[in-house]
């Protein structure tokens, strides 16, 4: 007798945390067509997220963004063999429902939409999609956790082109998990209370000497070389938006990006990819931001 | 001690190197060709079997993979068992396999995300390891299954139903469609480093 014994869990937390393992090492891309995502796929990345705008023209455009139209994403899934991934509004459990119905593989409350609640976050528990959450600092990435989030990426400011602020958010989760390792038991209770994280998360990220979940990185990354700095400053693989459909040659640059993730302590490797790649993404630098429009601020 | 490399142009390889410590192996992670010398066996982690496919062919891994599999254990989780079959149904377009494994896949055969799921297996070759051979706990995502063996000295190890094939070894090449390295539980890591000869 060779056979199971029919009972499947689906949906359980370690299924769900479990795709974002499959990822790791490795590119997910933005992409608004099918066009795009055949492209992205053939580049090598390991997921496309599907939506309307990427983040830069969500920046340019104003106003309020929301979740693609499900006749775009259903034309992505139906374009390619990776997993697809779509963004909700910050709260919209609703837009997320919608989302789980369609059979996306994956969902990203995300700040670079307009949020829907400016109090609370999707419960993602209730959900057999598991979600993607984006993060500045510690505290903030285990009180997604906690919610339900399977993923997390840190938030840098997307749509710029600039990783100044990925490296920021990176630098903070990293710094904090390094600093709690020498934290006696008895510190972590004050400790949760300041980052405002539930004690058995921190508890759990001690020991661990990590997320309890896969962390990507995300928000600004253009460059082969943008992706190997986060790769080496620790985290799982990168997400990059704007930076690849802005740029003057999607393909060959979604390509080296993918190899730089791979190869991202070997400098041959990197300086090889990074030649000739044609225009960058026009960038804006962050600082010439105004706090108001700084996307990485929503999200409690 | 053996050298165990595991392949790490993308996926979950930190995940099998973890256990094979736990085991007291010695470990590789293998990105470019020159990495593979002197290795006893090798494991291809679970990912995206185009990615892996892809990095592989532009790094020239392909040839080299195929020559160590002629000699070598190789075992291939999910992703990697699609990469090791001669064939496999569902795959983007001009995918590489390495073909080295008389066994056809087929990819993302129970669907996707919402239809990942755990379970628990029968696997009568895992009683070397603890007599009492409780059932193994699988992870399967988005995972690939084994259509058929396709020569008679393929071995099938553990199925899900009467119909479904989800983990074969022919000679020294080992293919599961799920996930041990999720696991706590060693054994299928044992299993594997028991196909490497003294």
């Amino acid at each position: 007798m060779t056979e199971g014994n029919g009972n499947k869990d689906v949906a359980s937390f370690k299924v769900k945390a479990g795709l974002a393992q499959m990822l790791k090492g490795g590119v997910i891309m933005d992409v608004v067509t099918a066009e795009h995502a055949k492209i992205a796929e053939d580049a090598g990345a390991v997921a496309v997220m599907a939506l309307e705008r990427v983040p830069a023209d969500i920046r340019a455009d104003g106003g309020v963004a929301r979740m693609s139209d499900p006749e775009l994403i259903l034309g992505i899934m139906d374009a390619v063999s990776i997993p697809v991934m779509a963004k909700v509004r910050i709260g919209h459990f609703v837009e997320a429902q919608i989302l789980e119905s369609l059979g996306v593989d994956y969902i990203d409350e995300s700040e670079v939409l307009t949020p829907a609640d400016e109090a609370h976050h999707i419960n993602k528990h209730d959900f057999k999609i598991p979600f993607v959450c984006g993060c500045r600092n510690l505290g903030e990435a285990l009180r997604r956790i906690a919610e339900g989030a399977a993923m997390i990426r840190t938030k840098g400011e997307a749509g710029t082109g600039d990783v100044v602020e990925a490296v920021r958010h990176a630098r903070s989760v990293m710094g904090s998990i390094r600093k709690l390792q020498t934290m006696a038991d008895e510190e972590l209770f004050t400790y949760s209370k300041e980052i405002g994280a539930p004690y058995d998360l921190v508890k759990q990220v001690k020991e661990l000497g990590r997320l309890p979940v896969v962390n990507f990185a995300a928000g600004g990354i253009a460059t082969p070389a943008d992706a190997a700095l986060m790769m080496q400053l620790g985290v799982d693989g990168v997400f990059v938006g704007s930076g690849i459909f802005k740029s003057g040659n999607p393909a060959k640059r979604a390509a080296a990006i993918v190899k730089a993730t791979t190869h991202y302590l070997d400098a041959a490797i990197l300086a090889e990819v990074s030649r000739n790649l044609g225009e960058p993404m026009v960038g804006r630098q962050v600082t010439d931001i105004p706090e108001e429009e700084r996307i990485a601020d929503r999200g409690w | 001690m053996p050298v165990v490399g595991v392949l790490a142009l993308q996926g979950d390889f930190a995940e099998h190197i973890v256990v094979l410590r736990r085991l007291g192996v010695e470990t590789r992670e293998v990105r470019l060709p020159g990495e593979l010398e002197g290795l006893d066996a090798l494991i291809i982690p679970g990912g995206e079997s185009t990615t892996i496919g892809k990095l592989a062919h532009d790094y020239q891994l392909i040839e080299p993979l195929r020559a160590l599999g002629a000699e070598k254990p190789i075992w291939g989780t999910c992703a990697g068992a699609i990469f090791l079959s001669k064939d496999a149904t569902r795959v983007k377009q001009g995918q590489p396999l390495l073909g080295l494994m008389d066994i056809t896949i087929q990819r993302n055969a129970f669907g996707r995300q919402v239809d990942s799921f755990e379970t628990a297996l029968n696997v009568p070759v895992l009683a070397a390891f603890d007599p009492a051979n409780p059932p193994f706990e699988a992870v399967f995502i988005r995972a690939p299954l084994i259509e058929s063996v396709d020569a008679p000295d393929v071995e099938v190890l553990a199925r899900l139903d009467s119909e479904t094939i989800v983990a074969a070894r022919q000679g020294h090449l080992l293919a599961t469609s799920f996930h041990p390295e999720l696991n706590q539980d060693d054994r299928f890591h044992q299993y594997f480093l028991s196909l490497i000869p003294d």
